[in-house]
């Protein structure tokens, strides 16, 4: 509980009056449709800025590069958003939690132990859906027990997740250095976050299996606002909390495995399009808030590869800022004692 | 009616509630004293599902607690734990919103507005109901969760420990509130409580635990005596009677 100090009457009421006229002025609704405009004029201009004669073979490209990045908002978005509603907590996201450093290190071990003549046997996209499935397994075995009753401390959790993500970082690496050099290039494209070269048959699959992933998310809407109560007054409330939690944790997972299958590993990008997330639209409720961090996600992703495509004309993976931004916003929540 | 038979919980080697069987008639309030660490708040955690059992049964008004689904038990009987610590930013009306959740599944109908009206006045917290929840002093907001409780319409209502962190002024309040709340609504209210006094004023029966067992059971009178308190807190506590209330004078 935050310790209410005897403070004054007078600046209380105008600091009352302040936010209450922030909350009043704009409303989730006027939010979502500026922020779903601006993803709307960010993903307009990528896609027609610079047309010209080789538009036939340069737009489908394009599409191909905006869906991807779509594809990874509503993932990371959506997943981020619920994983900290099941946790109580502002402050964990699935990739701090290590489970994407998890995919990496199923993606080394299947080529360690296959190697790339089995990868070529068993097909890209059998591949894809074992190391989905391990990823899913390994994730409500591991992550289960700690959001489900255990009761540890945020901090201890914290800790957890860091030793899990570093720990399947090393292993992983000391298989990578293990492998033959042909085997470890194939292995080495997975490895870095790029939103451009995404294998078309792949990117089916993604939208196939994230469809059927987001129907048990659709039964269970309801349930969310109610999940962001925090354990014991949600199961007052009626939710079968273990199962529940289990449920959006698996989710998660697949979300998580899909997009580090995708376009890499990107740490802190949920964090940072779900923090903003709550401080933009200033509701508890997940009918806003999770379309307010897809589009955000949106936002940041295409409006960033725009920006640094067409603006600056680098090749700078956009990976690389993101981090940088979202590393900044942990280590500030962190410092300001966001958690509790 | 609630029936415990050989309610146990056990942390590894310890055993925390030890074959605990009662039974609680409906209606008036019900205080489970006891020393710290005697295993009421586990107790009434199991009770309310919130903490496996280890072994015996718990029967709510003859649903089995291990095997009702939730959300219809979620109808009968409701808890408040001691820290009510939200990590999200709501306002009064829309947390007692949130106790309809088992009766509207989220989709508040015309008669869950209705009980939500009715529980906001019952507490005299109407014209709070814009403030955020985090901006309220700690007996306004704890008379908000009772609130959400009353809203939620469940025949038992469990506490633990809500007279934590309330002043004087505010744990009378909360105490009146509670058995006028079994007076006028037939509530059944059960809570943990440390304070002894408060017990013997407040309740109709009164449940008292040692070492996680139950140790004896009855009303304040026949609780409150010198050497049946020895035996449940280890201390000598004198008892007077004032107003006709049982008094026990420990301070000393």
């Amino acid at each position: 509980m935050t310790p209410k100090s005897a403070a004054l009457p007078v600046p209380n009421a105008i600091q009352q009056k302040r936010k209450r006229f922030v909350v009043r002025s704009v409303s989730p609704a006027m939010v979502t449709a500026l922020i779903g405009a601006l993803a709307l004029v960010c993903i307009g201009l990528y896609l027609f800025l610079g047309l010209d004669a080789n538009a036939a073979y340069v737009l489908p490209r394009r599409a191909n590069r905006v869906f991807t990045m779509v594809l990874v908002a509503f993932c990371v978005g959506v997943s981020t958003v619920l994983f900290q509603t099941v946790t109580s907590n502002r402050i964990l996201t699935p990739s701090i939690m290590g489970f994407d450093s998890l995919f990496m290190l199923i993606q080394t071990v299947l080529i360690f132990v296959i190697g790339t003549v089995g990868r070529t046997q068993l097909g890209t996209y059998p591949l894809f859906m074992l190391e989905l499935g391990l990823m899913v397994l390994f994730a409500a075995i591991m992550y289960r027990w700690l959001f489900t009753g255990s009761g540890l401390s945020l901090h201890l959790v914290l800790l957890i997740g860091i030793v899990f993500g570093t720990l399947f970082r090393g292993i992983s690496s000391l298989l990578q250095r293990l492998l033959d050099p042909s085997e470890f290039m194939v292995l080495q494209d997975s490895m870095f976050a790029s939103f451009t070269g995404v294998d078309l048959g792949l990117l089916r699959i993604s939208v196939a299996i994230i469809a059927a992933a987001t129907i048990p998310l659709i039964v269970m809407r309801r349930r969310f606002d109610v999940l962001s109560l925090g354990r014991d007054t949600a199961i007052s409330l009626g939710i079968n909390h273990t199962r529940t939690v289990t449920t959006v944790l698996i989710v998660c997972s697949i979300f998580v495995g899909v997009c580090t299958a995708l376009v890499g590993p990107i740490t802190f990008f949920g964090l940072i399009v779900a923090n903003l997330a709550y401080a933009l639209c200033r509701t508890f409720r997940h009918a806003w808030i999770l379309p307010i961090s897809v589009l955000l996600g949106i936002v940041a992703l295409v409006g960033g590869q725009l920006i640094l495509e067409r603006v600056f004309a680098f090749d700078t993976a956009l990976s690389i800022v993101i981090e940088f931004c979202g590393g900044l916003l942990f280590l500030f929540l962190l410092l300001r004692g966001s958690i509790k | 009616m609630i029936e415990l038979s050989g309610l146990t919980k056990k942390y590894g080697e310890t055993t925390v509630v030890d074959h605990v069987s009662a039974q609680i008639e409906p209606g008036g309030v019900v205080s489970i004293i006891g020393a710290n660490g005697a295993g009421k708040s586990t107790a009434l955690s199991m009770v309310a599902r919130l903490v496996t059992m280890d072994d015996g049964s718990v029967f709510v008004d003859d649903h089995d607690v291990l095997n009702t689904p939730s959300d219809q038990l979620a109808k009968k009987l409701s808890i408040l734990r001691q820290e009510n610590t939200l990590t999200v930013r709501l306002t009064v009306r829309d947390l007692v919103g949130f106790g309809r959740f088992p009766h509207s599944k989220g989709r508040l109908r015309p008669e869950d507005t209705e009980h939500i009206d009715r529980a906001l006045d019952y507490l005299n917290l109407t014209e709070f109901e814009d403030r955020y929840v985090d901006e309220l002093s700690g007996g306004q907001r704890q008379r908000v969760f009772i609130a959400m409780v009353i809203a939620q319409d469940t025949d038992y209502v469990l506490l633990d420990e809500p007279l934590n962190n309330l002043d004087m002024k505010h744990s009378v309040e909360m105490m009146k509130l509670l058995r006028r709340m079994t007076h006028e609504l037939g509530k059944t209210v059960i809570l943990v409580i440390h304070d002894i006094n408060f017990a013997s004023c407040y309740s109709d029966r009164i449940l008292a635990m040692k070492e996680g067992a139950l140790v004896c059971q009855g009303t304040p009178e026949e609780i409150m005596q010198p050497d049946i308190l020895r035996d449940i807190y280890d201390m000598d506590i004198r008892v007077e009677v004032i107003n006709g209330h049982h008094v026990g004078m420990y301070y000393m």
